[in-house]
């Protein structure tokens, strides 16, 4: 039950400028006979927005389970700020500075929004600055009329709010979102970015497995793309989108030639 | 420490419930000045299965555990006080007989729980292996009736039980009659503040959220096991700490009172009660205890005949507890507005969710 050291993102970064934060490094992640995740190189630079696209069954949500630690690669190695963390469990990749929001709000649906907020907050703040911290983070997720309210009973992208907030309470170096905007409105989606972006802009590192092609031009800066578990092509945002091979497996072969 | 007593995780806050308490256990403590000495015997009795139930209440209904191994720990507690007392040699050790045989239980409840715990034991497969284990031994002290089943001078004796060994003892005095039943309810509001103090605590806030969602909890930096392992360990100690007084109490104990039949009673107390707090379980494990030895005299097959009705009682009209309902709806009435949350697809969803988590 050791509280993790509370290094902030900013000053982390500003050590080590283009430093590989995730290292991943020749993963292969096979289900029986399926290969779901062939030899994947990877690598986030501290301070960039990194996003994970390919369409689906490429792998992508496979190789994110396999950086949080909710699978064990069968082979290859992953490193999170220079250590091996291949074999630790979730929690201790955690407590080294990764934060998760997963797929499907999985928020404590019976548990008050504020005490979400607080079970969140509660390994690296104390006193005055753990409530200090729980206003900001409510009002900043436009949740602080709703504070006794049950997670469960939030709207869906409500939760989705929450469960980012959650995600952003432990201060991460790392900030791993798993499809951040399913199911939210275009509005909604647009506001996410923004904040994703604004928490980058303060040295917060972010790996994005997204679908939403909009959401990812707002945000990406560099981005990988999957395809039948392997990397198919990566690079600068706009070198991705102009990527003909790119449309191609996105949007099949007709439209590319 | 206020905080901690009145927080999110306890039902009942504020002065209107505290005075309350404050009335019960007065009422509690004045008992012995009018009543004859063999109802306050009965009494200290049937208080003694309350600290089970509030163990079970907090691994179930806070950390979503069912264990079937409340009697478990009963029992090897219970058959600790009875090695140690007769072994150490009875008198003022008896104290210490009673904390070893808790600490015992403990130490059960550990081993057993890391290895369900770590090899990923969960839902109703963590209730059948606490089943399968006080059947288990329910079974072996069965059989330990021959002369060569002995720890020191004290024999085991099979179904006949264990017997022989002091009760409760300070010096002179045996711990026995209003005094075990002062003992009784101090250890009671001890307890019962202390599990308050500790789910509303930022380790209980962890459990809850283990309950809810153990993955998500993971992901936010606990070791959920440690949690679950601390839970259980906790949960279990208070099932110990009954059976020692249990043995102590009656200078018996038999593997009867760890079998089936015994081993069903605690989920029954705290189904009925209401498993999502510890007011709710503390009030209807006593009023059950109560009707349960008030019957029994007459017959006891009807007493559990009755706590089967009970259970099915439950489980069809208040999945939630029938104390936990009527408390409810009493302090609705009595503010004379719905709480905001009370949403009732909610609470409909809050059943016996045991098996899903």
């Amino acid at each position: 039950m050791r509280t993790p050291p509370s290094l902030t993102p900013a000053a982390c970064n500003r050590m080590r400028p283009d430093m590989a934060l995730v290292d991943v490094k020749g993963v292969t992640k096979r289900f029986g006979g399926l290969t779901a995740v062939s030899d994947v190189d990877l690598t986030v630079n501290a301070g960039e927005v990194h996003c994970l696209i390919g369409p689906n069954g490429a792998g992508k949500s496979t190789l994110f389970k396999l950086i949080v630690g909710l699978y064990p690669p069968t082979k290859g190695t992953i490193f999170f700020d220079s250590i091996d963390i291949t074999e630790e469990r979730p929690f201790a990749r955690v407590q080294r500075g990764m934060s998760i929001k997963m797929q499907a709000p999985s928020v404590f649906k019976e548990l008050p929004v504020r005490q979400n907020i607080q079970i969140a907050l509660q390994g690296r703040f104390s006193g005055a600055e753990r409530d200090a911290e729980e206003e900001r983070l409510l009002t900043l997720l436009n949740l602080a009329s709703d504070t006794g309210k049950l997670a469960g009973e939030l709207s869906h992208g409500q939760q989705q709010w929450l469960e980012i907030g959650m995600a952003l309470a432990l201060k991460p170096q790392l900030l791993l979102l798993d499809e951040p905007t399913a199911g939210m409105s275009p509005e909604e989606t647009f506001k996410t970015g923004e904040l994703v972006k604004s928490f980058n802009a303060e040295g917060m590192t972010v790996l994005a497995v997204e679908h939403d092609m909009a959401f990812v031009r707002q945000i990406a800066q560099r981005v990988t793309v999957l395809h039948l578990g392997e990397v198919f092509a990566r690079g600068s945002l706009e070198a991705i989108l102009q990527d003909e091979k790119v449309a191609e497996i996105y949007l099949g072969t007709t439209h590319a030639h | 420490m206020f905080k901690l007593l009145d927080g999110p995780q306890t039902l009942g806050r504020g002065r209107a419930f505290w005075a309350c308490f404050l009335v019960v256990l007065a009422g509690a403590l004045i008992y012995p000045v009018f009543a004859d000495s063999y109802d306050v015997g009965n009494f200290s009795y049937f208080l003694i299965w309350i600290f089970m139930a509030l163990g079970l209440c907090l691994m179930w209904g806070y950390g979503g555990m069912l264990s079937f191994g409340q009697t478990f720990f009963f029992g090897i507690s219970g058959y600790a006080y009875g090695v140690l007392a007769i072994n150490m040699g009875g008198g003022s050790t008896t104290i210490a007989a009673l904390v070893l045989s808790v600490i015992v239980a403990m130490i059960a409840a550990g081993i057993l729980g890391y290895f369900m715990i770590w090899g990923g034991i969960n839902g109703i497969f963590f209730g059948i292996v606490t089943l399968s284990a006080t059947l288990v031994l329910a079974f072996f002290l069965g059989q330990t009736a021959g002369p060569e089943w002995h720890i020191g001078p004290a024999r085991l004796n099979g179904y006949n039980g264990m017997k022989g060994m002091d009760p409760l003892t300070v010096g002179d005095f045996d711990i026995e009659g209003s005094a075990l039943y002062y003992v009784m309810v101090a250890l009671i509001v001890v307890v019962y503040i202390a599990l308050r103090m500790f789910v509303n605590s930022r380790i209980g806030n962890v459990v809850v959220a283990t309950r809810e969602n153990p993955q998500r909890a993971e992901m936010l930096g606990y070791d959920v096991r440690k949690y679950q392992l601390l839970t259980f360990v906790i949960g279990s100690g208070l099932a110990g700490l009954s059976g020692a007084l249990y043995t102590s109490w009656g200078q018996f104990i038999t593997p009867s009172s760890i079998g089936l039949p015994a081993a069903a009673m605690p989920i029954v107390w705290v189904a009925f009660s209401g498993r999502s707090d510890l007011t709710a379980t503390l009030v209807g494990s006593f009023l059950l205890l109560f009707g349960f030895q008030t019957i029994t005299v007459y017959s006891q097959q009807a007493a559990l005949v009755l706590m089967g009705g009970l259970l099915l009682a439950t489980v069809m009209l208040a999945p939630q507890g029938f104390v936990l309902g009527i408390g409810k709806l009493v302090v609705d009435r009595w503010t004379g507005r719905r709480r905001r949350d009370a949403n009732p697809a909610l609470a409909d969803a809050r059943r016996l969710q045991s098996d899903e988590t």
